[in-house]
Protein backbone atom coordinates (compact mmCIF):
# COMPACT_ATOMS: atom_id res chain seq x y z
CA UNK A 1 0.00 0.00 0.00
CA UNK A 2 1.56 3.55 -0.95
CA UNK A 3 -0.25 6.94 -1.60
CA UNK A 4 0.03 9.28 -4.05
CA UNK A 5 -0.85 13.19 -3.37
CA UNK A 6 -1.69 11.79 0.19
CA UNK A 7 -4.69 9.61 -1.60
CA UNK A 8 -3.99 5.62 -0.83
CA UNK A 9 -3.19 3.77 -4.42
CA UNK A 10 -6.03 1.57 -3.84
CA UNK A 11 -8.72 4.64 -3.62
CA UNK A 12 -6.93 6.12 -6.38
CA UNK A 13 -6.98 3.30 -8.99
CA UNK A 14 -10.17 2.08 -7.87
CA UNK A 15 -11.80 5.36 -8.68
CA UNK A 16 -9.55 5.50 -12.30
CA UNK A 17 -11.02 2.18 -12.95
CA UNK A 18 -14.66 3.35 -12.27
CA UNK A 19 -14.27 6.28 -14.63
CA UNK A 20 -12.98 4.04 -17.26
CA UNK A 21 -16.33 1.68 -16.75
CA UNK A 22 -18.31 4.92 -16.89
CA UNK A 23 -16.07 6.32 -19.64
CA UNK A 24 -16.69 3.37 -21.49
CA UNK A 25 -20.38 3.50 -21.65
CA UNK A 26 -19.51 7.20 -22.20
CA UNK A 27 -18.07 6.39 -25.34
CA UNK A 28 -20.11 3.66 -27.00
CA UNK A 29 -23.58 5.85 -26.05
CA UNK A 30 -22.16 9.21 -27.63
CA UNK A 31 -20.48 7.21 -30.09
CA UNK A 32 -23.83 6.24 -31.50
CA UNK A 33 -25.27 9.01 -31.07
CA UNK A 34 -22.68 10.98 -33.52
CA UNK A 35 -23.21 8.30 -36.23
CA UNK A 36 -26.87 8.81 -35.94
CA UNK A 37 -26.17 12.41 -35.79
CA UNK A 38 -24.05 12.76 -38.78
CA UNK A 39 -25.78 10.56 -41.08
CA UNK A 40 -29.50 11.24 -39.79
CA UNK A 41 -29.60 15.21 -38.63
CA UNK A 42 -31.14 13.60 -35.87
CA UNK A 43 -30.35 14.13 -32.06
CA UNK A 44 -31.62 11.19 -31.10
CA UNK A 45 -33.01 11.37 -27.41
CA UNK A 46 -34.21 7.57 -27.27
CA UNK A 47 -30.80 6.70 -26.78
CA UNK A 48 -31.21 6.18 -23.12
CA UNK A 49 -34.39 4.56 -23.64
CA UNK A 50 -32.98 1.82 -26.22
CA UNK A 51 -29.87 1.20 -23.58
CA UNK A 52 -32.30 0.03 -21.21
CA UNK A 53 -33.86 -1.85 -24.19
CA UNK A 54 -30.85 -3.46 -24.28
CA UNK A 55 -30.44 -4.14 -20.76
CA UNK A 56 -34.18 -5.59 -20.32
CA UNK A 57 -33.64 -7.39 -23.93
CA UNK A 58 -30.74 -9.45 -22.22
CA UNK A 59 -32.81 -9.75 -18.68
CA UNK A 60 -36.04 -11.46 -20.45
CA UNK A 61 -34.03 -13.43 -22.70
CA UNK A 62 -32.52 -14.63 -19.49
CA UNK A 63 -36.06 -15.35 -17.77
CA UNK A 64 -37.69 -16.28 -20.21
CA UNK A 65 -36.08 -18.77 -22.63
CA UNK A 66 -32.61 -18.91 -20.22
CA UNK A 67 -30.41 -17.23 -23.30
CA UNK A 68 -27.67 -16.17 -21.25
CA UNK A 69 -25.24 -13.12 -21.24
CA UNK A 70 -22.86 -13.78 -24.51
CA UNK A 71 -25.67 -14.63 -26.94
CA UNK A 72 -27.67 -11.95 -25.68
CA UNK A 73 -24.63 -9.56 -26.01
CA UNK A 74 -25.25 -10.73 -29.88
CA UNK A 75 -29.16 -11.21 -29.65
CA UNK A 76 -30.21 -8.04 -27.90
CA UNK A 77 -28.79 -5.51 -30.12
CA UNK A 78 -30.01 -7.37 -32.98
CA UNK A 79 -33.20 -7.10 -31.57
CA UNK A 80 -33.28 -3.45 -30.21
CA UNK A 81 -31.82 -2.12 -33.57
CA UNK A 82 -34.53 -4.04 -35.69
CA UNK A 83 -36.92 -1.98 -33.35
CA UNK A 84 -34.87 0.97 -34.02
CA UNK A 85 -34.79 0.42 -37.96
CA UNK A 86 -38.73 0.10 -37.24
CA UNK A 87 -38.76 3.57 -35.78
CA UNK A 88 -36.72 5.26 -38.72
CA UNK A 89 -38.75 3.92 -41.45
CA UNK A 90 -42.43 4.83 -39.75
CA UNK A 91 -41.26 8.16 -38.22
CA UNK A 92 -38.17 9.66 -38.76
CA UNK A 93 -37.98 9.21 -41.94
CA UNK A 94 -40.28 12.34 -42.49
CA UNK A 95 -38.55 14.49 -40.18
CA UNK A 96 -35.11 15.16 -41.89
CA UNK A 97 -35.83 18.19 -44.16
CA UNK A 98 -37.62 20.10 -40.78
CA UNK A 99 -35.09 21.73 -38.03
CA UNK A 100 -33.58 19.37 -35.49
CA UNK A 101 -35.60 20.30 -32.94
CA UNK A 102 -38.86 17.78 -34.47
CA UNK A 103 -36.69 15.38 -34.31
CA UNK A 104 -35.83 15.75 -31.36
CA UNK A 105 -38.90 16.49 -29.91
CA UNK A 106 -40.45 12.88 -31.41
CA UNK A 107 -37.25 10.68 -30.10
CA UNK A 108 -37.49 12.45 -26.49
CA UNK A 109 -41.15 11.53 -26.38
CA UNK A 110 -40.30 8.23 -27.62
CA UNK A 111 -37.92 7.60 -24.92
CA UNK A 112 -40.77 9.02 -22.26
CA UNK A 113 -42.89 6.14 -23.90
CA UNK A 114 -40.60 3.75 -23.72
CA UNK A 115 -39.65 4.00 -19.98
CA UNK A 116 -43.03 4.72 -18.95
CA UNK A 117 -44.22 1.42 -19.84
CA UNK A 118 -41.25 -0.45 -19.00
CA UNK A 119 -41.96 1.53 -15.18
CA UNK A 120 -45.78 -0.39 -15.54
CA UNK A 121 -44.50 -3.53 -16.09
CA UNK A 122 -41.11 -4.06 -14.14
CA UNK A 123 -41.47 -0.92 -11.62
CA UNK A 124 -38.84 1.05 -10.60
CA UNK A 125 -37.14 -1.04 -8.19
CA UNK A 126 -34.58 -2.64 -10.01
CA UNK A 127 -33.88 -5.97 -11.20
CA UNK A 128 -30.61 -8.60 -10.64
CA UNK A 129 -28.59 -9.78 -13.54
CA UNK A 130 -25.60 -11.70 -12.40
CA UNK A 131 -22.00 -11.44 -13.94
CA UNK A 132 -21.44 -14.27 -16.42
CA UNK A 133 -19.88 -17.60 -14.59
CA UNK A 134 -16.39 -17.07 -17.23
CA UNK A 135 -15.93 -13.61 -15.64
CA UNK A 136 -16.70 -13.80 -12.30
CA UNK A 137 -14.03 -13.42 -9.60
CA UNK A 138 -11.01 -10.94 -10.37
CA UNK A 139 -7.53 -10.38 -9.78
CA UNK A 140 -5.08 -8.35 -7.55
CA UNK A 141 -2.69 -6.39 -9.63
CA UNK A 142 -0.57 -5.62 -6.58
CA UNK A 143 -1.42 -2.09 -6.52
CA UNK A 144 -5.23 -2.95 -6.65
CA UNK A 145 -7.75 -5.30 -6.98
CA UNK A 146 -9.66 -5.46 -10.59
CA UNK A 147 -12.90 -7.25 -11.08
CA UNK A 148 -13.07 -9.50 -14.42
CA UNK A 149 -15.87 -7.93 -15.89
CA UNK A 150 -15.06 -4.52 -15.67
CA UNK A 151 -11.76 -5.17 -17.28
CA UNK A 152 -13.78 -7.14 -19.88
CA UNK A 153 -16.48 -4.07 -20.37
CA UNK A 154 -13.42 -1.58 -21.02
CA UNK A 155 -11.97 -4.04 -23.49
CA UNK A 156 -14.87 -4.69 -25.28
CA UNK A 157 -15.78 -0.85 -25.04
CA UNK A 158 -12.46 -0.03 -26.81
CA UNK A 159 -12.72 -2.84 -29.13
CA UNK A 160 -16.09 -1.83 -30.52
CA UNK A 161 -15.38 1.95 -30.82
CA UNK A 162 -12.22 2.04 -32.74
CA UNK A 163 -13.69 -0.93 -34.90
CA UNK A 164 -16.18 1.69 -35.84
CA UNK A 165 -14.23 3.99 -36.35
CA UNK A 166 -11.84 1.79 -38.37
CA UNK A 167 -14.81 0.97 -40.39
CA UNK A 168 -16.20 4.22 -40.96
CA UNK A 169 -12.95 6.03 -41.79
CA UNK A 170 -10.96 3.27 -43.37
CA UNK A 171 -13.30 1.11 -45.89
CA UNK A 172 -15.12 1.50 -48.52
CA UNK A 173 -18.68 1.20 -46.77
CA UNK A 174 -17.29 3.84 -44.80
CA UNK A 175 -16.67 6.22 -47.47
CA UNK A 176 -20.18 5.43 -48.65
CA UNK A 177 -21.58 6.66 -45.34
CA UNK A 178 -19.10 9.92 -45.08
CA UNK A 179 -20.49 11.11 -48.61
CA UNK A 180 -23.96 10.65 -48.03
CA UNK A 181 -23.71 12.48 -45.07
CA UNK A 182 -21.97 14.93 -46.82
CA UNK A 183 -24.13 15.18 -49.85
CA UNK A 184 -27.37 12.45 -50.06
CA UNK A 185 -28.85 13.63 -53.26
CA UNK A 186 -25.72 13.04 -54.77
CA UNK A 187 -24.32 9.59 -53.32
CA UNK A 188 -28.01 8.64 -54.49
CA UNK A 189 -27.64 9.66 -58.13
CA UNK A 190 -24.63 7.53 -58.03
CA UNK A 191 -27.00 4.42 -57.77
CA UNK A 192 -26.60 4.05 -54.07
CA UNK A 193 -29.44 3.42 -51.77
CA UNK A 194 -29.13 6.04 -49.66
CA UNK A 195 -32.73 5.80 -47.92
CA UNK A 196 -31.53 1.99 -47.06
CA UNK A 197 -27.98 3.01 -46.06
CA UNK A 198 -29.91 5.54 -43.73
CA UNK A 199 -32.08 2.75 -41.96
CA UNK A 200 -29.19 0.79 -41.17
CA UNK A 201 -27.20 3.54 -39.50
CA UNK A 202 -30.22 4.08 -37.18
CA UNK A 203 -30.32 0.71 -36.21
CA UNK A 204 -26.55 0.12 -36.15
CA UNK A 205 -26.37 3.68 -33.64
CA UNK A 206 -29.04 2.16 -32.09
CA UNK A 207 -28.18 -1.91 -31.29
CA UNK A 208 -24.61 0.17 -30.28
CA UNK A 209 -26.35 1.57 -26.96
CA UNK A 210 -28.35 -2.01 -26.43
CA UNK A 211 -24.89 -3.20 -26.66
CA UNK A 212 -23.87 -1.18 -23.85
CA UNK A 213 -27.06 -1.80 -22.05
CA UNK A 214 -26.31 -5.42 -21.96
CA UNK A 215 -23.04 -4.88 -20.57
CA UNK A 216 -24.39 -2.65 -18.07
CA UNK A 217 -26.96 -4.95 -16.93
CA UNK A 218 -24.71 -7.08 -14.45
CA UNK A 219 -23.06 -3.74 -13.22
CA UNK A 220 -26.17 -1.53 -12.54
CA UNK A 221 -29.60 -2.55 -11.96
CA UNK A 222 -31.71 -3.42 -14.99
CA UNK A 223 -33.97 -0.65 -14.58
CA UNK A 224 -36.57 1.67 -16.36
CA UNK A 225 -34.83 4.82 -15.94
CA UNK A 226 -30.83 3.43 -15.98
CA UNK A 227 -30.87 4.97 -19.08
CA UNK A 228 -32.29 8.30 -18.43
CA UNK A 229 -29.55 8.89 -15.65
CA UNK A 230 -27.03 8.56 -17.97
CA UNK A 231 -27.79 9.79 -21.01
CA UNK A 232 -27.83 13.40 -19.41
CA UNK A 233 -23.80 13.17 -19.21
CA UNK A 234 -23.28 11.03 -22.18
CA UNK A 235 -25.37 14.43 -24.23
CA UNK A 236 -22.80 16.85 -22.17
CA UNK A 237 -19.80 14.19 -23.40
CA UNK A 238 -21.35 14.39 -27.10
CA UNK A 239 -21.51 18.28 -26.64
CA UNK A 240 -17.96 18.52 -25.68
CA UNK A 241 -16.52 15.98 -28.40
CA UNK A 242 -18.54 17.99 -31.10
CA UNK A 243 -21.65 16.77 -32.52
CA UNK A 244 -20.72 14.47 -35.32
CA UNK A 245 -17.38 13.71 -34.81
CA UNK A 246 -16.79 9.69 -34.82
CA UNK A 247 -13.44 9.88 -33.02
CA UNK A 248 -14.12 12.84 -30.86
CA UNK A 249 -17.21 10.86 -29.16
CA UNK A 250 -14.99 8.15 -28.46
CA UNK A 251 -11.91 10.18 -27.06
CA UNK A 252 -13.96 11.91 -25.04
CA UNK A 253 -15.93 9.83 -23.60
CA UNK A 254 -13.21 7.40 -22.07
CA UNK A 255 -11.34 10.94 -21.10
CA UNK A 256 -14.79 12.77 -19.39
CA UNK A 257 -14.82 9.18 -17.59
CA UNK A 258 -11.51 9.54 -16.18
CA UNK A 259 -11.84 13.17 -15.50
CA UNK A 260 -15.24 12.19 -13.29
CA UNK A 261 -13.53 9.18 -11.57
CA UNK A 262 -10.45 11.68 -10.54
CA UNK A 263 -12.78 14.12 -9.29
CA UNK A 264 -14.26 11.62 -6.92
CA UNK A 265 -10.63 11.22 -5.56
CA UNK A 266 -8.98 14.74 -5.00
CA UNK A 267 -12.73 16.97 -5.09
CA UNK A 268 -15.69 14.74 -3.87
CA UNK A 269 -18.10 17.64 -3.61
CA UNK A 270 -17.69 18.23 -7.17
CA UNK A 271 -17.78 14.85 -8.75
CA UNK A 272 -21.31 14.97 -10.03
CA UNK A 273 -21.20 18.62 -11.68
CA UNK A 274 -17.57 18.26 -13.20
CA UNK A 275 -18.35 17.39 -16.66
CA UNK A 276 -21.43 20.23 -16.83
CA UNK A 277 -18.51 22.76 -15.55
CA UNK A 278 -15.87 21.25 -18.22
CA UNK A 279 -19.50 21.37 -21.16
CA UNK A 280 -20.25 24.72 -20.10
CA UNK A 281 -16.21 25.76 -20.49
CA UNK A 282 -16.28 24.15 -23.76
CA UNK A 283 -19.47 25.75 -25.13
CA UNK A 284 -18.05 29.27 -24.48
CA UNK A 285 -14.41 28.80 -26.22
CA UNK A 286 -15.19 26.69 -28.81
CA UNK A 287 -18.71 25.79 -29.47
CA UNK A 288 -18.93 23.28 -32.14
CA UNK A 289 -16.91 21.07 -29.46
CA UNK A 290 -13.76 19.85 -29.05
CA UNK A 291 -13.44 17.65 -32.80
CA UNK A 292 -16.33 19.17 -34.20
CA UNK A 293 -16.16 21.21 -37.77
CA UNK A 294 -18.08 24.33 -37.51
CA UNK A 295 -21.70 23.63 -39.82
CA UNK B 1 -31.00 -4.90 -79.14
CA UNK B 2 -31.89 -1.67 -80.16
CA UNK B 3 -32.12 -0.73 -83.86
CA UNK B 4 -30.24 2.15 -84.44
CA UNK B 5 -32.93 4.60 -85.35
CA UNK B 6 -34.37 4.62 -81.72
CA UNK B 7 -33.30 7.09 -79.64
CA UNK B 8 -31.30 6.46 -76.35
CA UNK B 9 -32.50 8.81 -74.43
CA UNK B 10 -36.35 10.09 -75.41
CA UNK B 11 -38.00 12.86 -73.69
CA UNK B 12 -41.18 14.47 -73.74
CA UNK B 13 -43.59 16.82 -72.48
CA UNK B 14 -41.37 16.86 -69.31
CA UNK B 15 -42.74 19.44 -66.70
CA UNK B 16 -40.33 19.97 -63.57
CA UNK B 17 -40.84 21.57 -59.86
CA UNK B 18 -38.87 23.42 -57.25
CA UNK B 19 -41.35 24.04 -54.58
CA UNK B 20 -44.17 26.12 -56.17
CA UNK B 21 -42.08 27.57 -58.89
CA UNK B 22 -42.41 25.53 -62.32
CA UNK B 23 -39.44 25.15 -64.16
CA UNK B 24 -39.71 23.45 -66.94
CA UNK B 25 -42.77 23.14 -69.15
CA UNK B 26 -42.83 20.61 -71.34
CA UNK B 27 -39.50 20.20 -72.68
CA UNK B 28 -39.20 17.37 -76.00
CA UNK B 29 -35.87 16.46 -77.34
CA UNK B 30 -34.07 13.26 -77.93
CA UNK B 31 -30.34 11.82 -77.89
CA UNK B 32 -29.29 9.33 -80.50
CA UNK B 33 -26.73 6.42 -79.15
CA UNK B 34 -22.85 7.78 -79.59
CA UNK B 35 -24.40 11.19 -80.08
CA UNK B 36 -22.95 14.19 -78.18
CA UNK B 37 -25.89 16.75 -77.19
CA UNK B 38 -25.70 19.90 -76.17
CA UNK B 39 -28.44 21.92 -74.56
CA UNK B 40 -27.65 25.41 -74.91
CA UNK B 41 -29.84 28.33 -73.17
CA UNK B 42 -29.30 31.50 -70.87
CA UNK B 43 -29.07 31.19 -67.15
CA UNK B 44 -32.46 30.23 -65.66
CA UNK B 45 -33.93 28.68 -68.67
CA UNK B 46 -33.71 25.28 -67.84
CA UNK B 47 -30.60 23.69 -68.89
CA UNK B 48 -29.50 22.05 -65.27
CA UNK B 49 -33.20 21.65 -64.63
CA UNK B 50 -33.28 19.14 -67.40
CA UNK B 51 -30.44 17.06 -66.27
CA UNK B 52 -31.63 17.24 -63.03
CA UNK B 53 -34.90 16.00 -64.06
CA UNK B 54 -33.19 13.26 -65.95
CA UNK B 55 -31.47 12.41 -63.31
CA UNK B 56 -34.48 11.96 -61.06
CA UNK B 57 -33.20 14.65 -58.54
CA UNK B 58 -36.02 17.19 -59.02
CA UNK B 59 -38.69 16.90 -56.24
CA UNK B 60 -41.48 16.90 -58.21
CA UNK B 61 -41.78 16.16 -62.84
CA UNK B 62 -44.31 14.87 -64.76
CA UNK B 63 -43.84 13.64 -68.84
CA UNK B 64 -41.73 11.13 -70.02
CA UNK B 65 -38.28 9.81 -69.68
CA UNK B 66 -37.56 6.78 -71.41
CA UNK B 67 -34.00 5.62 -71.96
CA UNK B 68 -33.09 2.74 -73.80
CA UNK B 69 -36.70 2.62 -74.45
CA UNK B 70 -37.66 2.55 -70.24
CA UNK B 71 -39.83 5.03 -68.81
CA UNK B 72 -38.28 6.50 -66.18
CA UNK B 73 -39.98 8.90 -64.45
CA UNK B 74 -41.32 7.12 -61.65
CA UNK B 75 -37.88 5.75 -60.50
CA UNK B 76 -35.99 7.11 -58.34
CA UNK B 77 -32.16 8.72 -58.71
CA UNK B 78 -30.58 5.52 -57.40
CA UNK B 79 -32.59 3.19 -60.27
CA UNK B 80 -32.19 5.68 -62.68
CA UNK B 81 -28.37 5.39 -62.04
CA UNK B 82 -28.19 1.75 -62.23
CA UNK B 83 -30.24 2.17 -65.13
CA UNK B 84 -26.95 2.95 -66.56
CA UNK B 85 -26.95 7.43 -66.56
CA UNK B 86 -24.31 8.98 -64.86
CA UNK B 87 -24.21 12.93 -63.39
CA UNK B 88 -21.63 15.38 -63.29
CA UNK B 89 -23.11 18.73 -61.30
CA UNK B 90 -21.94 21.84 -62.45
CA UNK B 91 -20.52 22.14 -58.61
CA UNK B 92 -18.47 19.05 -59.67
CA UNK B 93 -19.54 17.43 -56.02
CA UNK B 94 -16.24 16.23 -55.12
CA UNK B 95 -16.67 15.26 -51.09
CA UNK B 96 -14.63 17.19 -48.52
CA UNK B 97 -14.62 14.19 -46.14
CA UNK B 98 -12.95 11.45 -48.70
CA UNK B 99 -9.63 11.53 -50.10
CA UNK B 100 -9.14 11.29 -54.04
CA UNK B 101 -9.25 7.55 -54.19
CA UNK B 102 -12.52 7.36 -52.27
CA UNK B 103 -14.00 10.02 -54.28
CA UNK B 104 -12.42 8.56 -57.68
CA UNK B 105 -14.21 4.87 -56.09
CA UNK B 106 -17.36 6.05 -54.83
CA UNK B 107 -19.75 5.43 -57.68
CA UNK B 108 -20.65 1.85 -57.45
CA UNK B 109 -19.89 -0.32 -61.33
CA UNK B 110 -23.47 -0.64 -62.17
CA UNK B 111 -22.82 -3.25 -65.22
CA UNK B 112 -19.74 -3.54 -67.29
CA UNK B 113 -18.10 -2.23 -69.95
CA UNK B 114 -16.73 1.02 -68.03
CA UNK B 115 -13.42 2.26 -68.19
CA UNK B 116 -10.93 1.39 -66.06
CA UNK B 117 -8.68 2.94 -63.60
CA UNK B 118 -5.67 2.53 -65.91
CA UNK B 119 -7.55 4.13 -68.81
CA UNK B 120 -8.77 6.95 -66.45
CA UNK B 121 -5.08 7.91 -65.51
CA UNK B 122 -4.67 7.89 -69.71
CA UNK B 123 -6.83 10.52 -69.97
CA UNK B 124 -6.10 12.59 -66.63
CA UNK B 125 -2.67 12.10 -65.96
CA UNK B 126 -2.82 14.51 -63.39
CA UNK B 127 -6.02 12.51 -61.25
CA UNK B 128 -2.87 9.81 -60.55
CA UNK B 129 -0.80 12.04 -59.35
CA UNK B 130 -2.85 13.49 -57.25
CA UNK B 131 -4.20 9.91 -55.38
CA UNK B 132 -2.34 10.20 -52.31
CA UNK B 133 -3.41 13.65 -51.62
CA UNK B 134 -5.85 13.51 -48.77
CA UNK B 135 -9.16 15.79 -49.06
CA UNK B 136 -10.71 15.94 -52.58
CA UNK B 137 -11.64 19.20 -51.97
CA UNK B 138 -8.43 20.04 -51.76
CA UNK B 139 -7.25 19.47 -55.53
CA UNK B 140 -7.58 22.45 -58.09
CA UNK B 141 -10.50 23.61 -59.57
CA UNK B 142 -9.53 21.91 -63.13
CA UNK B 143 -8.16 18.57 -61.24
CA UNK B 144 -11.68 18.46 -58.81
CA UNK B 145 -13.27 18.75 -62.46
CA UNK B 146 -11.59 15.93 -63.82
CA UNK B 147 -12.47 13.96 -60.87
CA UNK B 148 -15.56 14.78 -61.15
CA UNK B 149 -15.76 13.13 -64.80
CA UNK B 150 -13.15 10.61 -64.30
CA UNK B 151 -14.73 8.90 -61.55
CA UNK B 152 -18.04 8.63 -63.33
CA UNK B 153 -16.56 6.80 -66.56
CA UNK B 154 -15.91 3.73 -64.19
CA UNK B 155 -19.54 2.70 -63.66
CA UNK B 156 -20.06 1.22 -66.35
CA UNK B 157 -22.86 4.08 -67.62
CA UNK B 158 -23.96 4.78 -71.19
CA UNK B 159 -25.10 8.56 -71.10
CA UNK B 160 -23.11 11.04 -69.39
CA UNK B 161 -24.85 14.21 -68.41
CA UNK B 162 -22.37 16.93 -67.65
CA UNK B 163 -23.15 20.38 -66.37
CA UNK B 164 -21.12 23.29 -67.52
CA UNK B 165 -17.66 21.16 -67.58
CA UNK B 166 -15.81 24.39 -68.36
CA UNK B 167 -17.48 26.71 -66.02
CA UNK B 168 -14.40 28.43 -64.57
CA UNK B 169 -11.75 26.50 -65.71
CA UNK B 170 -8.53 27.89 -67.29
CA UNK B 171 -8.51 27.98 -70.97
CA UNK B 172 -5.80 24.97 -71.70
CA UNK B 173 -7.71 22.70 -68.77
CA UNK B 174 -10.83 23.40 -71.16
CA UNK B 175 -8.96 22.21 -74.56
CA UNK B 176 -8.45 19.17 -72.25
CA UNK B 177 -12.15 18.16 -71.37
CA UNK B 178 -12.79 18.75 -74.97
CA UNK B 179 -10.27 16.41 -75.74
CA UNK B 180 -11.58 14.28 -73.35
CA UNK B 181 -14.80 14.64 -74.30
CA UNK B 182 -14.12 13.77 -77.86
CA UNK B 183 -12.23 10.35 -76.94
CA UNK B 184 -15.00 9.12 -75.16
CA UNK B 185 -17.20 9.55 -78.05
CA UNK B 186 -14.63 7.61 -79.88
CA UNK B 187 -15.69 4.73 -77.06
CA UNK B 188 -19.41 4.89 -77.38
CA UNK B 189 -19.99 6.96 -74.84
CA UNK B 190 -23.63 8.97 -75.24
CA UNK B 191 -23.24 12.63 -73.75
CA UNK B 192 -25.74 15.00 -73.23
CA UNK B 193 -23.74 18.25 -72.03
CA UNK B 194 -24.79 21.80 -70.89
CA UNK B 195 -22.68 24.47 -71.95
CA UNK B 196 -23.46 28.44 -71.70
CA UNK B 197 -19.94 28.54 -73.71
CA UNK B 198 -20.84 27.33 -77.27
CA UNK B 199 -17.30 28.56 -78.79
CA UNK B 200 -16.53 25.05 -76.63
CA UNK B 201 -19.43 23.25 -76.93
CA UNK B 202 -18.90 23.72 -81.10
CA UNK B 203 -15.45 21.72 -81.01
CA UNK B 204 -17.21 18.70 -79.05
CA UNK B 205 -21.15 18.66 -80.38
CA UNK B 206 -22.63 16.66 -82.45
CA UNK B 207 -26.18 18.54 -82.55
CA UNK B 208 -27.63 21.56 -80.03
CA UNK B 209 -30.99 22.33 -78.58
CA UNK B 210 -31.10 25.74 -77.52
CA UNK B 211 -33.69 26.42 -74.18
CA UNK B 212 -36.02 29.52 -73.07
CA UNK B 213 -38.30 29.87 -70.21
CA UNK B 214 -38.20 25.91 -69.70
CA UNK B 215 -39.03 24.94 -73.17
CA UNK B 216 -36.54 23.99 -76.22
CA UNK B 217 -37.33 26.63 -78.79
CA UNK B 218 -34.64 25.53 -81.54
CA UNK B 219 -32.59 22.48 -82.82
CA UNK B 220 -29.94 22.36 -85.26
CA UNK B 221 -26.21 20.38 -86.31
CA UNK B 222 -23.28 21.22 -85.65
CA UNK B 223 -22.87 21.65 -89.73
CA UNK B 224 -25.47 24.29 -89.38
CA UNK B 225 -23.67 26.24 -86.75
CA UNK B 226 -22.51 28.72 -88.75
CA UNK B 227 -25.78 29.29 -90.13
CA UNK B 228 -27.38 30.12 -86.98
CA UNK B 229 -24.51 32.19 -85.09
CA UNK B 230 -26.70 35.30 -85.43
CA UNK B 231 -29.55 33.69 -83.77
CA UNK B 232 -27.50 31.91 -81.46
CA UNK B 233 -25.97 35.19 -80.29
CA UNK B 234 -30.11 36.55 -80.03
CA UNK B 235 -30.76 33.59 -77.90
CA UNK B 236 -27.85 33.78 -75.71
CA UNK B 237 -27.67 37.48 -75.57
CA UNK B 238 -23.81 37.35 -75.95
Amino acid sequence: MFEIFGIPSQALFGQLLIGLINGSFYALLSLGLAVIFGMLNIINFTHGAQYMMGAFAAYLLLQHTGIGYWPALIVAPILVGITGMIVERTMLQWLYKLDHLYGLLLTFGLALIIEGVARNYYGSAGLPYTVPESLQGGRNLGFMFLPNYRAWVVVASLTICLGTWFVIERTRLGANLRAATENPTLVRAFGINVPRMITLTYGFGVALAAFAGVMAAPIYNVSPQMGAELIIVVFAVVVIGGMGSILGAIITGFGLGVIEGLTKVFFPEASNTVIFVIMAIVLLVRPAGLFGRRA
Amino acid sequence: MLDTHSPLLAIKELQAWYGESHILHGVNFDVQPGEVVTLLGRNGAGKTTTLKSVMGIVARRTGSIRFEGQEQIARSSDQIARAGIAFCPEERGIFASLDVQENLLLPPVIRPGGLSLDRIFELFPNLKERLGSSQGTKLSGGEQQMLAIGRILRTGARLLLLDEPTEGLAPVIIQQIGKTIRTLKEQGFTILLVEQNFRFAATVADRYYVMEHGRIIDQFANSELDANVEKLHDYLGV
